[in-house]
């Protein structure tokens, strides 16, 4: 049995002491697309956080595995650097830093942290070019402060060029879909889609069927009251947007 | 903005990177202040008679002057006895080639990332570097004055142009102006000067280099710029000090003339020793810049402040000419035990006068900050507008920032505006940066280049890129 790319086992965390994660456990394996579904409230950016480092969320128990290492003890940069890439549900502006400037930074940490030669200008410029034609987001946009005074849906795409420029190997999307518009989120999804390969893995959250219309997800899970209680395949996601969350809950209560 | 990341990561081993001392033989006078000594500075330069007046009268009037204690950084008395106010490499620094300079002097500027050799061929920037007290060597100056711009030291000046110092020394800051003026005005003892002739446009940027060497010398440093009718002028003042423990005194004056329109940039990088952890030593640096506008002139300072224990200055300008515009951009950054009192005096008197400030605070650790800043229009400066913008970040929770705008219209059609903020960095903005590869403190770094942008951008170029590294070595460690 090949090692998954993403392991989580029984996973507890809190933030300013309160356990919002009560032993979660996920497993995810290279070339898979994961969807992750559930009410508000439910965990599911808090999850990607801690898979991520965020400073603020302690674990309390259990073990987060990635290519069959912990990472738990590992730096946010440190994850990044490996090949963690987390879109934010609310991605945050840098006032001041020009998108572009930021970005090279960043790949060119990440490639010398890999013991790869830094990029030069010229080198990156053309992977701008190619990557920002893969998301179509607006070139005004990369050369303006990171997502300072962009709309709810440039920020996203901005994200979602982010990706494509870090590559990483394994893709967190926390709500990347919502505020979209179609256009922008068939786009989307299509840049998604385009970045499928056997290497890499997605772990999508997300409220709405919609997007997995367009991303077709090899697993959905769903998150209650910071525990995976059920999981399945794409149809989930379609039984989950007729009937909604309560018989889930109920199901779960009951075992 | 200029890529400076790989430089960052380069100069993130040392504390204070400038922290050495050389050891070149020094011409000092003995420590301590009375007229005797002032006569010996002025004889020791050789200079006229009028100066050494000039001198005297400032001595006498700083006797019936006391210390301010107005300013928020309070610190310990000064003894003004125990000050060495000459101190000069003992190889005379007049010569025509570098050859003839002291060879330990030059590696000092080479330490300091100004090769003045280097200088002289690659980057076009003439460089008068200021080492103590003395002015060392003034490059490119035959190029500059085929077009008939005299930069050299102060000194030099007032041998070769007596009548444009005498007549423009003491102009824009007379020597009754303040404690810290008036004794400079006493015991200066070199500096930089510089005239642009009527309609030149300085083809390069003027460089100034200052470094405080010697143990207990005080660095009292004169600097006059002058440029005549329609004359441009754009100059770069560096400074550093090596790491002491016993705090040093840098009480310098700047004084700029625009005369009917004129430009004048001056940018500063202000990087003296700040003093440890704990605030053990660090240069007090507390200076007195001014410029004066006439007709449709127009004066922008640009200051990067970094260093120092204590920094106590107010770029500021007398917008006397109708027309005339006064700007000034600061970023300053103080951590660990640093204080500053720092902002601007824009003095509204001729018509139609216009003025920005942009000021950008940052405080980390301990540190303690003031905007302090004066807009007054008179009564006759009808027509005058004022814009300010003064925004502070705080790096964790015990330092503190503090802004004190005061404004005094005496004429009712003027519009002042005044916008002021304070923000921290926020964990998600670090931890949004962190998720991308970005080290804890590069990222920092980044917020707060970010933050700067508006001031920094003001900077030339290369100037840009050493303060945008700068303040990346100084907020190291300063997070977390
Ligand atoms: N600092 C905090 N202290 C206490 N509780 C917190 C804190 N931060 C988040 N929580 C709680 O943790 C729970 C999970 O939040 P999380 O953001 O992970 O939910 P989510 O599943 O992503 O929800 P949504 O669908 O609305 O995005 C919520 O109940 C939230 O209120
Ligand atoms: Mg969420």
């Amino acid at each position: 049995m090949t090692t998954p790319l993403l392991e989580i086992r029984d996973l507890h965390a809190s933030v300013d002491g309160t356990e919002i994660l009560h032993g979660l456990s996920l497993s995810i394996n290279a070339g898979e697309v994961h969807a992750i579904m559930g009410t508000n409230g439910s965990g599911k950016s808090t999850l990607t956080k801690v898979i991520a480092g965020h400073p603020d969320y302690e674990v309390t128990g259990g073990d987060v595995l990635f290519k069959g290492r912990s990472i738990l003890q590992d730096e946010p940069e440190e994850r990044a650097c490996a090949g963690i890439f987390l879109a934010f549900q609310y991605p945050v502006e840098v006032p001041g830093v020009s998108n572009l400037y930021f970005l090279r930074s960043a790949l060119n940490a990440q490639r010398k942290s890999r013991g790869e030669a830094e990029l030069s200008g010229a080198e990156f410029l053309a992977l701008v070019k190619e990557k920002a034609k893969l998301v179509d987001i607006d070139q005004a946009l990369l050369n303006r402060s990171v997502n300072e005074g962009f709309s709810g849906g440039e920020k996203k795409r901005n994200e979602i060029f982010q990706l494509a420029m870090l590559a990483p190997t394994l893709a967190i999307l926390d709500e990347t879909d919502s505020g979209l518009d179609i256009d922008a989120l068939k786009t989307v999804a299509a840049g998604v889609n385009s970045l499928r390969s056997p290497e890499r893995a997605f772990l999508l959250v997300t409220h709405y069927q919609r997007l997995l219309n367009y991303i077709e997800p090899d697993f959905v899970h769903v998150l209650l009251d910071g525990r995976v209680v059920k999981s399945g395949g794409k149809q989930l996601a379609l039984e989950l947007e007729d009937k909604g969350y309560a018989w889930i809950e109920e199901e779960a209560a009951s075992a | 903005m200029p890529d400076t990341n790989e430089s960052i990561e380069a100069l993130a081993q040392q504390e204070y990177k400038h922290g050495w001392v050389s050891h070149v033989d020094a011409d000092q006078l003995p420590p301590g202040l009375n007229e005797d000594i002032v006569h010996a500075i002025s004889a020791k330069k050789h200079e006229p008679e009028w100066l050494t007046e000039w001198r005297l009268r400032a001595f006498r009037h700083w006797l019936t002057m006391r210390e301010p204690e107005w300013q928020k950084p309070k610190y310990p008395k000064i003894d003004y006895q125990g000050i060495i106010y000459y101190s000069a490499p003992k190889k005379k620094p007049e010569v025509s080639s570098l050859d003839e300079v002291d060879p330990e002097l030059l590696e000092t500027f080479e330490k300091l990332g100004i090769s003045l050799d280097e200088q002289k061929r690659l980057s076009g920037v003439a460089v008068d570097a200021v080492f103590d007290s003395v002015s060392v060597k003034t490059t490119f100056r035959e190029e500059l004055s085929k077009q008939g711009i005299i930069f050299c030291s102060f000194s030099e000046a007032v041998t070769d142009h007596p009548e444009l110092v005498k007549k423009y020394l003491g102009s824009v800051v007379p020597y009754t102006d303040n404690y810290f003026a008036t004794l400079n005005s006493a015991v200066f003892s070199d500096g930089s000067f510089c005239y642009i002739p009527p309609g030149v446009r300085c083809p390069m940027e003027l460089s100034t280099y200052f470094r405080i060497n010697s143990a207990g010398t005080g660095q009292f440093e004169r600097t006059l710029l002058i440029a005549d009718e329609g004359a441009y002028v754009s100059y770069l003042e560096g400074c550093t000090a090596p790491q002491r423990d016993e705090n040093q005194l840098h009480a310098a004056v700047v004084e700029l003339v625009a005369l009917k329109g004129a430009h004048i940039k001056y940018s500063t990088v202000q990087n003296w020793y700040p003093g440890d952890k704990d605030g053990k030593g660090g240069v007090y640096n507390f200076v007195t810049k001014r410029g004066m506008a006439s007709e449709n002139a127009k004066i922008s300072w640009t200051q990067v402040e970094t260093g120092s224990a204590i920094t106590w200055k107010y770029p500021s300008c007398v917008l006397k000419g109708d027309n005339s515009v006064g700007e000034f951009y600061s970023v300053a950054l103080t951590r660990d035990r640093q204080m500053a009192d720092t902002g601007t005096k824009m003095i509204h008197i001729g018509k139609n006068t216009k003025s920005t400030i942009v000021s950008k605070g940052i405080s980390a650790g301990h540190a303690d900050q003031t905007y302090r800043g004066l807009v007054k229009i008179m009564k006759g400066a009808t027509g005058a507008r004022n814009y300010s913008v003064c925004d502070s970040l705080l790096i964790g929770g015990t330092c503190g920032a503090h802004t004190t705008p005061y404004i005094e219209s005496a004429n009712p059609t003027a519009v002042v505006e005044h916008e002021a903020s304070t923000s921290k960095i926020s964990d998600d903005q670090i931890f949004f940066l962190r998720q991308r590869g970005l080290s804890e403190e590069d990222a920092v770094s980044m917020i707060v280049n970010g933050f700067c942008k508006d001031v920094l951008s003001e900077l030339p170029m290369e100037f840009a890129v050493e303060a945008q590294k700068l303040l990346g070595v100084k907020l190291e460690g300063a997070v977390g």
